[in-house]
């Protein structure tokens, strides 16, 4: 097992290479640049200083010198410094931003699990039901909403008409003066919602995968042979119908964290939220490349990441995959 | 009669589809005394494992329906046992033995839990002595190693070993009706031949009855106190096994045992007869058989050759033959047969 996870991070240096070469062509190939960002709308900026900044940004020299540089600062794990007026090096940066990223994507992936699956197995096991079909009509309404705008919607509603919740930042101004259990609980009041939209989306998509997943397994003869042993209808579904139909979701888990952080940048942007995704937005508006190039790339080897730990959590839960 | 076990009567059974609602059985009736073996045969389709689910209950409903009919056990009928005394009986006093060794055992549990369980399911020990029994059980199945193996998986193991703790299973409480699905359908010849004596070893040692279900008239022939033959969700025919190969009455019996090659030989599907069999969705009045029989199609054939003057067979187009019982316990459904050798009325 330990071989196994060495040769997938170490097969994972030329995907991570490949990523950053296409995400820094794409990223030169979007109109605007660095330099255009600060002064295009500056009348006292003159063609020379605009040159000397680019000369200082290394931006005037072919693109695949560039890359090549950022590379090799890349494989001593040099993210360089932002171009952002306060210059300080994009490793940092990312690193005051990420936890609380973090924090909401792993609090909305629990969600997902918690709701999702539940559900998803609630509704195959009573299958056509009232409940089923209720939880049906929610998952596809869910994914025909637009989360970003039920996320306005909801903002409007708890936090401008019933002023329940706060609707940006994540802590309040007083923040400072609370207890431990106050801090907590401010923090949890403005996670509140962001978590809860962010992880919206992967609700309809789970549940209905949990159910069709549920009602193959249901289908299975080992299924039936657990009921021929007399065993009461909630050990069948649990123990035995449950722990099959759940092994692929431990994958699609694994696979949404890109779709997770991409809903950072929305979310985190609307809400107002100092993470990386806001980061990353700020980043990309005012062509920061050091720094895009720098949470891509944490970005692409999280994703990488979670791939991983979706196989090896398969491998566990799955003997035939374990001792095979 | 003598004393009986198992006593289905009457059972008409229905599959809601979305095509409609499709009988698959139709007034299944047959009996199981205690210690007996009782063969099913029937073709790919006829309602053998659906007549063993119902027995059990396990056909999830919907879509299936009972419409009519009764299921006793030990004078007591199954079908109007509430669910959570059926588990009662489930492996612990009707156990059954599927078809498909490679997909009826739990993927992500082993064996050992697997055969525990059923221990643990009827209260019978707590979990530790389960584990110990279950290696017991499979020592009796002569599982090789049966200790090792009670902590493997079952993609670990050969289909035999595999029907091997299904039989364990289904044994282990020492039910008094075992049936078997087809247990050795799927396992190749020697593996099929090892198992069906093991069944017949624990079937004396545990003075159990079985309902046997195959396709394979040669395993009847050697396993089976009394064999009934199943066409189109009905029992055309029982009798005692001697009897039936010797003088088998109903025509379908007779073009089965007639196109045995050898009457051991391990054919694995029933010999074919000429017609096909007609779709369930859409059965036509009358004998279900009639469209294939030899003496209904001759008599037709002679009626509109006018060679007679009336059609003496008119009455299977028309009517489904009930079972009349033509000599002590050997029962066939048949009109012809009925005028031709005189069965009584059952
Ligand atoms: N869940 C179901 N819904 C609809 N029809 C069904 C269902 N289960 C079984 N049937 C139908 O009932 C009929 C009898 O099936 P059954 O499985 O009992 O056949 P069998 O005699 O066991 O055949 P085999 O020898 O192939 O195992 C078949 O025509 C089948 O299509
Ligand atoms: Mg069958």
């Amino acid at each position: 097992m330990l071989r196994y996870i060495v040769r997938r991070l170490v097969g994972a240096v030329p995907i991570l290479v490949g990523i950053s070469l296409i995400s820094f062509l794409m990223m030169h190939m979007a109109p605007g640049g660095p330099i255009g960002a600060g002064t295009d709308l500056n009348p006292k900026a003159t063609a020379e200083s605009r040159a000397r900044l680019k000369a200082y940004y290394g931006l005037d020299q072919p693109l695949h010198i560039q890359y090549g540089r950022w590379l090799v600062r890349m494989s001593t794990l040099d993210f360089g410094d932002s171009f952002s007026p306060d210059g300080r090096p994009v490793a940092e940066k990312i690193k005051e931003r990420i936890p609380i990223t973090l924090t909401i994507n792993v609090l909305s992936m629990g969600l997902i699990f918690l709701v999702a699956i539940p559900v998803g197995v609630y509704s195959a096991v009573r299958k056509g039901s009232l409940f089923d079909r209720i939880s049906t009509v929610a998952v596809f309404t869910g994914f025909a909403i637009p989360t970003f705008w039920l996320a306005l919607l909801l903002m409007i509603l708890f936090g401008v008409k019933l002023g329940w919740l706060p609707i940006s930042g994540i802590s309040s101004l007083d923040y400072g003066s609370l207890g431990p259990l106050g801090k907590l609980a401010d923090r949890a009041h403005h996670l509140l919602l962001p978590v809860l939209l962010l992880g919206f989306g992967g609700l309809a998509g789970m549940s209905r995968y949990t159910r069709a997943n549920m009602l193959e397994v249901i289908r299975q003869d080992y299924v039936a042979t657990a009921r021929a042993k007399g065993l009461p209808e909630g050990t069948v579904v649990f123990r035995h119908a449950m722990r099959n139909a759940l092994l692929p979701v431990i994958t699609i888990l694994g696979l949404s964290v890109p779709e997770l952080l991409g809903g950072s940048v929305i979310f985190e942007t609307i809400f107002a939220i100092p993470g990386l995704g806001q980061l990353f937005y700020q980043g990309v508006m005012s062509r920061d490349y050091p720094l895009i190039m720098g949470i891509l790339t944490i970005g692409a080897f999280l994703t990488l990441l979670g791939n991983l730990l979706a196989d090896v959590g398969y491998a566990l839960a799955d003997p035939r995959i374990r001792q095979g | 009669m003598a004393e009986t076990l198992l006593d289905v009567r009457g059972l008409r059974l229905s599959f809601a589809t979305e095509k409609g609602s499709v009988r698959a059985l139709f007034g299944v009736s047959f009996s199981v005394a205690p210690g007996e073996t009782v063969g099913l045969v029937g073709e790919s389709g006829c309602g053998k494992t659906v007549t063993a689910l119902a027995v059990l209950r396990l056909l999830q409903s919907p879509p299936a329906i009972v419409e009519s009919g009764e299921i006793v056990f030990r004078g007591e009928d199954l079908l109007a046992l509430p669910e959570k005394r059926m588990c009662g009986v489930r492996g612990k006093s009707i156990s059954m033995i599927f078809q498909e060794p490679m997909s009826s055992l739990n993927p992500v549990l082993t064996v050992g839990e697997q055969v525990a369980e059923v221990f643990t399911a009827h209260n019978v020990c707590g979990k530790r002595e389960a584990a110990e029994r279950a290696v017991e059980w499979l020592r009796k199945v002569h599982m090789p190693d049966p200790s090792l193996r009670a902590r493997e998986y079952p993609h670990q193991m050969s289909g035999g070993m595999r029907q091997r703790a299904m039989i364990a299973m289904a044994l282990a409480l020492t039910p008094s009706l075992l049936i078997a699905d087809e247990p050795s359908t799927a396992l190749d010849v020697t593996i099929q031949a090892q198992i069906l004596s093991l069944l017949r070893e624990l079937r004396e040692r545990e003075r159990m009855a079985v309902l046997l279900i195959t396709h394979d008239l040669g395993v009847v022939h050697d396993f089976a106190d009394r064999t009934a033959i199943m066409y189109l969700g009905r029992i055309v025919e029982i009798a005692p096994t001697r009897e039936l190969f010797a003088d088998p009455i109903h025509p379908y019996t007779q073009g089965l045992l007639a196109s045995l090659p050898g009457k051991r030989t391990g054919e694995k599907r029933l010999p074919s007869i000429p017609g096909t069999v007609p779709d369930l969705s859409n059965v036509p009045p009358g004998c279900p058989f009639a469209d294939r029989c030899p003496f209904r199609r001759e008599a037709l054939s002679r009626f509109l050759a006018r060679e007679v003057p009336a059609d003496p067979l008119a009455v299977c187009d028309r009517e489904d033959p009930p079972l009349y019982e033509y000599s002590g316990g050997h029962f066939a459904a048949c009109h012809h047969q009925r005028t031709v050798r005189g069965g009584g009325a059952r």
